[in-house]
Formats: structure tokens, sequence, C-alpha cells
């Protein structure tokens, strides 16, 4: 009965004692860099989705440059000031032109760009549906012949080929 | 034939869109100011003269001027500084000076984590300092010098690389922006014609 | 005399190839024999040349001869001997070098395993590749000679770029332009076929594992890339939809959906036209990959210094070569017979919607990367488009095309049963949708497009092990070839790839905090603990190294020591992560800037990411490439190899 309980007297101060040691050795947590988590977390959001003028290949977020570390600020002074999304970009926008954003704004010029891979979609399908149509009408007249080789011939001098060739190995 | 054309053709477009990148002085790098046809925005700003007055773009009114934007730290800066010098000796349009970031542009200083007001006096100072030594040094082409000392008036212009210069009318328009050093072909080609438009209306 | 010694080659093989491009072309149109012949010698010729012109240019870099003015911009005293070679390639000039240095050795490949090939085809596929080559060797010898001598000599090197100062430069660009370049092959093969009017079963036989070798290459170098900006670049990104890697990945996408093509090419005779074209669409993309990263059309971090001259010749190379194709191709394609009949529903329409798929994938990356060029050319305005576009349109076009993978395997060929595929997957399909609804909480929350991914994974997979089943079970058909477990083993490889995307974009976590010795930070479970900050000295640098312990649940796993360094020879300092990397997850460390000098702390900005799952990627690529090997080592297509014993 003793011997099947879980924690012994020797057991409870070895826990105790271990306990001790994770909090001595327990150092400090870190600070977080930023002074405030949820404004920095927004101006991330916004700033990743936006391009650094100077090295244009990082995002606004991600960039070291000075210019980057001014605007991040601005952003977080705009946050703090109460300013929705829409107008931070707006501000940036209004400055740098529609260049600083890495997500294009929809409007006329470039309804083509982000409507253009479903209608390339789209566009495709047809064409895809009225080739296996047509195709199958055309199989179904025999109309192969017309087209060039006959395709069991095709096949025929095909597999003879290969079989010429394996014969050679 | 024609639908086996679609390909070619398809690819031929490609290849004009391909061949206009390609022209000369053509830059993907460059970021059109979307600041063009809109007033200049408002400041108000210290001169490097400590002794001038403070600096607003509203007092131009009624002039053409050329704003451009400086900073003793900036390399391409001296390139185009001899070609800025020779257009203030013909007096064909008067060149106003923004001085970016003298201080923390450079690199070496840190700003201060909360500013104060002394640590932005003694800011102001060494960037004064900073300044008129390379004027005197180099040569002085503006009417005036405004000192944006943090920056923000150069965001609200849409700097993003030192040097740069702005033709605003009489107006308080921007009409024109050069990016990168001032030469002379550009000057000639573009902003002196410019300028003379718009002294005309 | 040595760089002298490697230009003459190049010279010495711009004439071989103007031979290799003419007369074994000329000799299949006339029937004649003995010029057919001279193909295969010219092809070792060339490779011998080039080979000789890139040992001379590696020599002058391990000898740091500063009077070559490519190696006094690439290289210096004091880089390691390793990087001295990997230089090589670090710029524009010698990267087009190891360009020429693969495509002639394809050629090298193509000339030593076809001998049981018709001596027409070989002839022809020869001949095109060595026009290419003409080509690429002219490029260089007008615009871009890596041997152009400066004088007097520098006393040292400008340095390599630190970035590309790294294992990664000594491995990516070789595979990535092997997988390139080897699309090259493809595109022989398919010219000659239309040049022949021979497009037949045969014709798709001899180019799939052409075309698969090339793919596995180029998959591993697509992931390499990837990798190596993952660890490299110090801000956990794997991918940025810069356009030079779509100007990878759109080959990439193409040549996946030619490799499929070209199994319904050889076993069903159809599709043949759209084959070919996907052939000369998969070497245009390569070639038009090429132009972007050499002409400065396009910003881009990874870019070439460029010169304009540069550009103006790929451009009106690239016009020719692919412009003559596809007219070719206009020209041939109506002739060519239709092929074996398949009903709407059988595994012929499956792989042509694959293709479509995959198809318009390309299409709309190439959209995407060109279209702030076509707006400025139309003065319409100056736009960026970056990832959140790319994110947004890619992930529609993906979800069927992973659908699909599931569906194909199990059609029959010809014609399939709806009812019958429905009854053999239902189960995998439950398994599928039952992961995708319970897997993520399991893993913490549930969100939908991380459900969605994970349904699609676990979709493949169990489709895949379906099929595989039934195979075995159904033994009427012998042992299943190695094409089938390679083709299984990839699309596996897809369901890791696509597990390890979903998780990491739906759980990673980081935290940038300013840590002094001592301090602790916990992400994802781990605890990250700062001992200290040294300095260390490397070989042409100077390095400000962090000393962290990473433990869990109190137990110490390992020491993390991510670095800062200054290169001696430029001004960027360069970040190195630390990296603890698991199969689950990855923990990523990297050092920012000191943050503690005012208080005295020593403290440092530190950025720690928790990444799940985010080598199921790499894993994923690796699996694929794997898969490719399986397939191309299939019986089928080792005649080739024996040819060489013969």
């Amino acid at each position: 009965m003793n011997k099947a309980s879980p924690f012994g007297i020797r057991q409870i101060l070895a826990l105790f004692l271990l306990l001790l040691i994770a909090t001595l050795s327990l150092a400090k947590e870190a600070a977080p860099l930023a002074e405030d988590e949820v404004v920095e977390k927004r101006m991330v959001a916004i700033s990743d989705e936006m391009r650094c003028l100077v090295c244009q290949n990082e995002s606004l977020s991600g960039s070291h440059a000075e210019l980057a570390q001014d605007l991040r600020r601005e952003i977080r002074t705009m946050i703090k000031e109460g300013k929705s999304d829409s107008e931070i970009k707006a501000f940036m926008v209004n400055r740098y032109g529609d260049f600083v954003l890495y997500r294009p704004p929809m409007k006329a010029t470039t309804y083509l760009l982000w409507f253009g891979p479903f209608l390339f979609l789209a566009a495709a399908i047809l064409v895809l549906v009225n080739y296996l149509r047509r195709r199958g009408a055309r199989l179904d007249q025999g109309a192969e012949g017309v087209e060039g080789a006959l395709s069991a011939q095709e096949q025929q001098r095909a597999d003879a080929l290969l079989k010429q060739v394996e014969a050679k190995r | 034939m024609k639908r086996f054309m679609i390909p070619l053709f398809l690819f031929v477009v490609l290849l004009g869109f391909l061949a206009w990148g390609l022209k000369p002085g053509y830059d993907p790098h460059e970021v059109p100011s979307p600041l063009i046809g809109k007033p200049a925005p408002a400041f108000l700003l210290k001169q490097v003269d400590s002794n001038a007055a403070d600096f607003s773009p509203e007092q131009m009114k009624g002039k053409v001027w050329l704003l451009n934007v400086w900073s003793s730290w900036c390399v391409s800066c001296r390139e185009e500084h001899p070609v800025l010098l020779s257009l203030s000796k013909t007096g064909a349009v008067p060149i106003y000076g923004l001085n970016y970031k003298e201080v923390r542009g450079d690199g070496g200083f840190k700003e201060p984590d909360v500013e104060t007001p002394e640590s932005n006096a003694a800011e102001l100072a060494l960037g004064r300092r900073r300044a008129e030594a390379w004027l005197s040094q180099h040569g002085n082409p503006y009417v005036l010098t405004a000192m944006d000392i943090t920056g923000r008036v150069g965001i609200d212009y849409g700097v993003y690389g030192v040097p740069e210069t702005y033709v605003i009318d009489k107006a308080g328009i921007i009409r024109y922006k050069r990016i990168g050093p001032v030469t002379q072909e550009s000057l000639e080609k573009k902003i002196l014609p410019l300028v003379k438009e718009l002294e005309k209306s | 005399m040595i760089p002298e010694l490697g230009l003459f080659a190049l010279v010495l093989a711009l004439a071989v190839a103007a031979v290799l491009g003419v007369l074994p072309l000329v000799g299949a149109h006339r029937g004649d024999s003995s010029w057919m012949a001279i193909g295969r010698s010219a092809a070792q010729a060339q490779w011998l040349l080039i080979a000789t012109a890139f040992g001379c240019l590696t020599y002058a870099f391990v000898t740091n001869d500063f009077s070559v003015l490519y190696v006094a911009e690439h290289s210096n005293s004091q880089l390691p001997t390793v990087y001295r070679v990997a230089a090589v390639w670090g710029g524009h000039e010698g990267s087009l070098l190891l360009w020429m240095l693969m495509l002639s050795s394809w050629t090298l490949a193509v000339s030593l395993l076809s001998r049981a090939l018709p001596e027409a085809m070989v002839a022809r596929v020869l001949g095109v590749l060595g026009l290419v080559s003409f080509g690429f060797l002219l490029f260089i010898l007008m615009t871009s000679s890596p041997f152009e001598r400066l004088l007097p000599a520098a006393a040292d090197g400008r340095d390599l770029n630190p970035l590309l100062q790294d294992p990664g430069l000594v491995i990516h660009p070789p595979m990535l332009y092997m997988g390139y370049v080897g699309f090259s092959v493809a595109f022989a093969f398919a010219i000659a076929a239309l040049l022949s009017g021979q497009l037949d079963a045969a014709w798709a036989r001899w180019s799939r594992p052409w075309t698969t070798t090339a793919w596995i290459f180029l998959t591993l170098g697509v992931g390499l890339g990837s990798g190596w900006a993952y660890y490299e670049l110090g801000w956990g990104g794997w991918w940025f939809w810069d356009p030079v890697e779509n100007a990878s990945f759109m080959p990439w996408l193409l040549g996946t959906a030619l490799m499929h093509s070209l199994a319904v090419t050889e076993k069903r005779g159809a599709f043949k036209n759209w084959t070919v074209l996907l052939a000369i669409g998969a070497f245009s993309l390569s070639l038009l990959g090429t132009f972007l990263v050499r002409s400065g059309v396009l910003t881009s971090v990874h870019a070439f210094a460029t010169d304009p001259r540069r550009g103006i010749f790929i451009l009106t190379f690239l016009g020719v070569v692919i412009g003559s194709s596809l007219f070719l191709f206009a020209w041939r394609a109506p002739k060519v017979g239709l092929g074996g009949r398949f009903a709407l529903m059988s595994r012929e329409t499956l792989l042509l919607m694959n293709n479509v798929l995959l198809a318009v994938a390309a299409g709309s990356v190439l959209l995407g990367t060109l279209y702030p060029l076509i707006i400025d050319a139309l003065a319409l305005g100056k736009i960026s488009v970056g990832p959140p576009y790319f994110e947004t349109v890619f992930v529609p076009l993906m979800v069927p095309l992973l659908f699909l993978i599931g569906l194909g395997p199990s059609a029959r060929w010809k014609e399939a049963s709806v009812i019958d595929l429905a009854r053999r997957l239902r189960v995998a399909a439950g398994v599928a949708l039952a992961a995708g609804i319970i897997l993520p909480f399991a893993l913490g929350s549930w969100k939908p497009l991380i459900g969605l991914g994970v349904l699609l994974a676990v979709w493949v997979a169990a489709a895949t092990v379906t099929d595989i089943r039934n195979r075995l079970k159904n033994s009427a058909g012998g042992k299943p070839p190695r094409a089938f477990w390679g083709m299984h083993l990839a699309h596996i490889g897809v369901a890791v790839f696509v597990i390890g995307v979903t998780l990491v974009k739906g759980y990673e976590s980081e935290k940038d905090v300013r840590m002094a010795p001592g301090d602790t930070v916990l992400v994802g479970g781990y605890s990250v603990r700062l001992v200290g900050i040294t300095n260390r000295t490397g070989p042409n640098y100077s390095a400000v190294v962090g000393e962290l312990e990473l433990s869990k649940d109190g137990r110490l796993l390992r020491s993390l020591n991510p670095e800062k360094r200054k290169y001696f020879s430029s001004e960027m300092p360069m970040t190195e992560a630390a990296i603890d990397t698991g199969f689950f997850r990855d923990v990523y460390v990297s050092l920012g800037e000191p943050v503690g000098e005012k208080d005295g702390s020593g403290a440092w900005s530190v950025r720690v990411h928790h990444k799940p799952f985010v080598d199921w990627i790499w894993g994923g690529c690796l699996l694929m490439a794997l898969g490719g090997l399986i397939a191309v080592t299939d019986r089928r297509y080792r005649l080739k190899v024996k040819g060489v014993a013969a």
C-alpha cells in the first residue's frame, strides 16, 4: 500500500528541489523589442505588403534601410493616432504612388492582372472542351487520314522503329 | 494554320514589351512621384543660417523655384553640385535647398530614444555646423537651405534617394521631380524649358 | 597566357558550334550519312573546348590572377579556395560560361547516349543544340568575355559578394543551370521531330528520360535556391516571388506539364502538338529567365550587373530561336495526327487538365512578373506586383491540381468510369476529409486554409497509397515498373511539400526581443537563453557571435550560434542565422543590433522564429527529384545506357 503511493516524501522533496533549481536557472524573460506589441503587429502586417523604396526588392517590414525605419516609425505613429489601415495605405500611396504597394490596388489598369489568371483558366477550359469534342467527332468520321499519317499506321511504324532500336541492344 | 499561329503571335507581343524595356534610359527602379500636379506639401523649418526666420514654401507663392534635396553625407550630391552652382550664377531660377537628415542620415548618429527639446537643439546645431562647413567648402548655390533634421518633410515629399529636385510653379504646384543628380543635359532638356514655360503663365 | 588559351578555346568552340549547327541538319535533310555523322564528333570536340575554357577561368581564379578583369571583380586573395572555384560563376560572364559548359555537356551526353537512335534523329537533335550553342558562344564572345584583361593588374580583387560566400553558391547555380539548360534537349528533340515531320510515340519515348532528367535538376536547383535564401538571408522566408525566382519557377511548371504530356504522347499518341508546344515553351521560359536576370528590365535582388547591349543580344537571340521554332510549329502542327481515341472521362483528359492548370499557373506567374513592365510600357503608371498577389492567385489554381494528382493515377487510359473511380478512392477521400478537419485542431487551431491544405496533402498521399495497393493486389499487370514507383514517390513529395507550406504558413511564430546575457525568450514551447556575445575572426571577415542555449521543458537541447559578420572587403554586414533543424520544426535565431550601449547591459536585439514543418518543403522537393530519378532508371529507357557500353 505504502509502496503503491505515487508520491513518497522523498519524491516530493526531489520535485521541490527540481522546481527550485528550475526557478533559479530561469532567468528573466527577455523584453520585446517593440514598445507596444499590438501596434508592432499591425505595423508589421501593413508594412509586409509594402515595398521598400530604397532597396526595392525587400518589403518595408524586412528592410534595414534608413528610410524604411523612418517609414515604419511613421506607420507606428499613425497606428497610435488611431488611423485605419486604409488611411495609412493612402498616406503611403499619396507620397510614393502605387509602386509602394506589393498588393496592387484593384482598378482599371490592374483588372487584367487580377482576373487574368482566371480568364486564362476559363479560356483554357473552353478550348479544351471544344478540342475534345471536335477531336471525338473527327475520330468518329475516321478523319485522321486527311490530317496526315494514320494514327494506327503511325503507331505501327513507331512500334517497328522502337523494336528495331531495342533489337540493336 | 491560323490556330497554330496564336503562340507565335503572343510571343511577338511579349517580345515587343521586352524590347521596350531595353530602351535607353529606362530604369525600372525609378519611382514617378504622385505629387506631380499637386500642391507642394507645406512645412515650416529652421534654416541653416541660425539668424534667419523659419522657411515655408508659402513664402514662394508667385515664383517659379527649384527645391533641391541634399545632404553633406550624400555622395551623388557632390556630383550635381557644380551644375547647381553654375545654374545659380545664371539666375535663371532660384534654387532653395532642403537639407535632408543631415545628422541622423549619416548612419553614425543614433537618434535618441526619447527626443527632448535639448537633444533636438543639439542635433540641429550639429547639423547646421556640418551643412555650413559643406557649403563653404563646395560653394553655395542656394538662396537658403531649410533643415529637415528628422526627415519628416522628406517623407511628405516622397524623398527616397537624395539628391532629388522639384520644380514648383507660381501657384505652389509641383510640376516636375528629378530623382538623382541634376545633370547639365537634364537641366537644358527638361528643367529650364519647363521653368521658362511656367514663368510665362 | 592561360586566359588567352581559354579565349582561344572559346573561339574554336564557336567555329565547331557553327559546324555542329549546320552540317548534321543539312545531312539529315539530304539523307547524307557522312554529314550526319559529323554531329557526334563535333559535339564531343565542342565539349572539350568549352571544358578547356572553363578550366582556364577556374585556374585564373584559383591562382588569384587579378590581371583578368572578371577575376579582379569577383574574387579576393583572402577568399577561401572553395569559394574561389565557385566564384567562377559568381558573376555574369562566368555564369554564362557555366551555362555554356552545361549546354555542351548535355550535347555530349546526347551524342554518347543515343547510339541506338536513328541517325537522322540524332543528327537533327545535335544540330539544333549546336545552333543554340552557337548563339550563346557568340553572346559570350561579343558582350561577355570572362577573359578580358585588366592592365595594369589589380593588387587585389574586389571580392565576391558576401551573400554568395556560402556553400549554397557551390551547388545551387550548377543544379539550376543543369535544369534550365537540360530543357534544351527536350526542345531539340521537339524541333527535330517537327523538322522530320515524325511526331510519334518513338519521339516521345526518346525525349522522356531527357526531359525528366532536366526536371530533376531544376527541381533540386529551385529547392536548393529556396533553402539557401531561407538560411542565408536571415529573415526566415523561403520564397519571395522575386522576378528571378519566378524565372526559375516558370520553366519548372511548364517542364512538369511537359513530363506529363509526354507520357500521354508516348502511351497513347495523343496531344502531340501540345507536347511539342510545351517543349518549346519550357525552353523559351528558360531563355526568358536568362534575359530577365541579365538585362535589367525588372528590379530584382539577384540580378547581375546589367548592360543594355547584353539585353539586346539575348532578346534578339530569343526572338530568332523561339520565333523560328513557333513558326515551324505553326507550319507543321496542322499536319500532325490526332492519336488514339479516348473518352471525355479518362486518364488522358485528366492529364490534359493537369497540363491546363500547370500552364495557366506558369502564365499567371509570367503575367505577374511582367505586368509592371507592361503597364509602364503603356504609360499607365508604375506598380509593384509582390508576394500578396502571387499568393492570392496561386492557391486557387493549385487546389484543383492537387485534387487531380490524387485522381489521375487511379483513372484508366481511354475510358474511366466515374463511379468506379469514386468507389476506389472513397476511403482516401474520407481519410483526407477527416484529416483536414481534425489534424489542425491537434496542431493548435483550425483555420480554413490550413484545413484545406492538410486535406489536399492527405488526399494526394492517401490516393497514392490506394493506387499502389490496388496495383499490387492486381498482379495481373506484372510487377509495377520503376516509372510507376517514381511517379508515386514524386506525388508523395508533392504531399509532403504541401504539408510543409501549409503548416509553416499557418503556425509559424516569431519574437523580436531585446536580450541581455542571461535573458530567455519562449517561442513555440522552446526556450532560448542568451549566454553571451563573443567575437571571432574568420578567413576574410570578423564576426560577432551570439551564444544561445536552446532548451525545452527545462532540458538543454543544444547551443545556437548566430553570427553577424563584417567582411573585410565590403561594408555590408551579413547576418548568419543559427538554425536548429528538426523533423517537425526549426528554431531559427538571428542576431540583430546591439541595443544595450546606453544602459551598459550588453543587450542585443534578437529575432527567434519557430517554424513547424518547414523542412518538409525541401523534403518534398527532394522526394519529387528522387521520384524523377527512379522513373528515369526505368527499364524502358535503359537502352541508352547500354548504348554506351556497346
